[in-house]
């Protein structure tokens, strides 16, 4: 152990090599909350994957979450696809949030059959975003639907509950909403980055 | 002019084995029950040593294992028919002579190419519909219709050039009456050019006018005198089975034929197709599965999908005996409008077929979309469809509505907004007279909730700003 061995020598014989960070993916899709894209590395959803968003229970936020993201593509005329919602959309509710219902596509789905259609739906290439509420979803299901989404270019947005935080998840980004002392959103896991230490602050307003 | 002729000398071989893919000795019988002879045959059946002309018992002493199918004439017109209406895409003039199809193709020049591209086309088609076929293209539909008789994929574009090569045809293969047909050769006329320099008059006297009639029809001195193929408005067509499928699985096969039939049908009268019936026919009786699209298809892949989606979820009672495929209704056909610079990936699937199947696996009902109404009432406010009615209501409403209001449970939650006076609907029996709120729960959900005017109990939830 006496022999002082310099290190470039070892790194020169590729016994020892130097961890580089992994390229950020390139986000192009804003969530349309400043203060969120600012703390994420790919300074908005990470384009053509699955984000998961973890709650407490429902209608903490989540819907205010994405809505902004789907006003802004139906907009465009691409078409969203939400599968087995757990309530009824109000449409009007939606059209004040800015989306055009024409371009908004349902799926009533059994429970045996969400995940096949979120994964038909995101591989498809059709749409630009598809919704899933996922009753059950293992490791290798979420997996299935980041492979189907890199395929089809397509954003997926998996709403599960909190519960299912300390399990590991494939998708590149998981944002745990939070009601409690204010609603924020917690950052847990986003690829290319460390997760911030602090929430981000997610005001509710009434519309 | 350009007539093109698709000669089919084994239409009625063709369709049987379109249905039975399975190889094998095959022959085709006709004639009276004592006298069976075989009429056509595969080559599997050349091979053992069968002919055409031979008695079914003669071929039954030499090979002892063959399949043997009676000839149907009804079967070969349809399938005639059928491609008459393929060829229809590339011309609009298409006529049927006997096991032959000849078209008008100068005319598709502009849309097609020269005459090299639409054979090749052509070729392309039939090959994939599974018939063998011979081409030629001359300027009479007649002469066609002899030099594809004579030699495969022989061309005369000009009109210049047609005597020359008509000249060596042999009288035989000329398809004049069969009278002069006959007695020509005794006579020493051979061939064609022989024919053709003789004088008129004598060949009137002998032959009548018939032989000379077709003679100027098939060097264009008269026209060519055929009726026209008219695409029927709707399309029903059968197949027998060989055997009895008692699994849908095996229906795959007859059903994929169908639908490509279809589309390629379809697309010779650039129509489309929305709603198409298939029968399942059993020995009583017949399963019925409706294939229904969101709006008119004709591609042969979404047809296909669609229909086998459907037919996995079908239960046979009883085995099927035959298909049968009915379409009544073909609207125009309206390709989908695409992006020049379309970012989407190269192997994504249009929307409209996603949609099918999503149907075809989760039921007709499950993809729709929302649309809002002009009634105020939440529970009325919006329905099933794609056309927004009314304007964007000043008040808030939730993004998650529940199917009807439920009691809210716990402490009373906060008022953050309201109340809106919703008080309407006196004229239809159903009345509203409500308070909504905009309030926050203990848990920190933002809720819809309403109470009965004046009251300051009793909050009923009815959606939630999720």
């Amino acid at each position: 152990m006496g022999a002082v061995v310099a290190l470039s020598d070892l790194v020169d014989a590729r016994q020892v090599w130097r961890g580089r960070a992994a390229p950020i993916p390139a986000g192009d899709q804003p969530t349309g909350l400043a203060a969120l894209d600012a703390v994420l590395p790919t300074a908005g959803w990470p384009d053509a994957s699955v984000s998961e968003i973890l709650m407490p229970l429902d209608g903490v936020g989540e819907l205010r979450l994405v809505l902004p993201t789907l006003a802004r593509l139906t907009q465009g005329q691409r078409p969203v696809v939400v599968i087995a919602p757990p309530y009824v959309p109000c449409a009007m509710g939606w059209r004040q949030r800015g989306l055009r219902l024409s371009q908004v596509h349902f799926v009533m789905a059994a429970e045996a059959d969400v995940l096949w259609a979120a994964e038909q739906c995101l591989r498809s290439g059709a749409c630009a975003a598809v919704l899933v509420w996922p009753k059950q979803a293992d490791d290798r299901a979420l997996r299935r639907l980041q492979v189907a989404a890199a395929d089809g270019q397509a954003l997926g947005f998996v709403f599960r509950d909190r519960r299912y935080l300390v399990n590991s998840s494939p998708a590149p980004l998981r944002l745990e909403l939070a009601a409690h002392p204010s609603p924020a959103i917690w950052v847990r896991k986003c690829r290319g980055g460390n997760p911030p230490a602090q929430p981000v602050p997610f005001p509710a307003t009434v519309h | 002019m350009l007539w093109a002729c698709v000669l089919l000398p084994s239409l009625a071989l063709d369709g049987v084995l379109r249905r039975q893919p399975d190889s094998g000795p095959l022959v085709l019988v006709d004639g009276p029950v004592q006298t069976r002879t075989v009429v056509a045959l595969n080559a599997e059946a050349k091979a053992a040593g069968l002919r055409v002309g031979q008695r079914l018992t003669a071929a039954q002493a030499l090979l002892a294992q063959f399949a043997a199918m009676p000839y149907d004439q009804a079967d070969v017109d349809r399938w005639q028919t059928f491609l008459a209406g393929v060829a229809y895409r590339y011309s609009s003039e298409v006529a049927l002579l006997p096991h032959a199809l000849v078209l008008e193709v100068s005319r598709s020049h502009g849309l097609f190419g020269d005459w090299p591209a639409i054979e090749r086309r052509l070729r392309d088609d039939l090959t994939a519909l599974g018939f063998r076929h011979r081409l030629a293209a001359a300027p009479t539909p007649h002469a066609a219709y002899v030099l594809a008789g004579v030699a495969h994929g022989m061309a005369v574009l000009a009109p210049d050039h047609l005597r020359r090569a008509l000249d060596a045809v042999p009288v035989g293969k000329a398809r004049l009456p069969a009278a002069a047909t006959a007695a020509l050769p005794r006579m020493g006329v051979r061939t064609l050019g022989q024919l053709l320099r003789l004088p008129r008059d004598g060949l009137r006297r002998r032959f009548g006018a018939e032989l000379l009639d077709s003679l100027d029809q098939l060097v264009g001195d008269r026209p060519a005198g055929l009726s026209l193929y008219v695409p029927p408005d709707m399309v029903d067509w059968r197949i027998e089975l060989t055997h009895e499928v008692e699994n849908s699985a095996a229906l795959v096969f007859p059903v994929r034929r169908m639908t490509s039939d279809l589309a390629a049908y379809l697309a010779g009268r650039d129509g489309g197709v929305q709603r198409f019936v298939l029968h399942l026919e059993h020995r009583e009786g017949a399963t019925v599965v409706t294939i229904g699209l969101l709006s008119p298809e004709r591609g042969a892949a979404t047809l296909f999908e669609a229909a086998r989606g459907r037919l996995e979820q079908t239960r046979l009672p009883a085995p099927v005996l035959a298909l049968r495929l009915r379409a009544d209704d073909l609207p125009p056909f309206v390709p989908e409008g695409r992006d020049l610079f379309d970012e989407r990936p190269a192997n994504a699937l249009p929307l409209g077929q996603l949609r099918e199947r999503l149907r075809a696996r989760l039921g007709d009902e499950a993809v729709y979309q929302l649309a809002t109404t002009i009634d105020p009432r939440p529970e009325r406010s919006q329905r099933i469809g794609a056309q927004d009615e009314g304007d964007i209501d000043p008040w808030p409403r939730p993004s998650w509505l529940l199917e009807r209001p439920i009691p809210l449970r716990g402490p009373a939650p906060t008022v953050l907004a309201g109340p809106e006076r919703m008080e309407t609907g006196w004229w239809d029996g159903q009345p509203v007279r409500r308070d909504y709120y905009v309030v926050e729960t203990a848990e920190g959900q933002r809720a819809w909730a309403f109470l009965p005017p004046g009251e300051h109990a009793g909050w009923m939830l009815h959606g939630w700003f999720a």
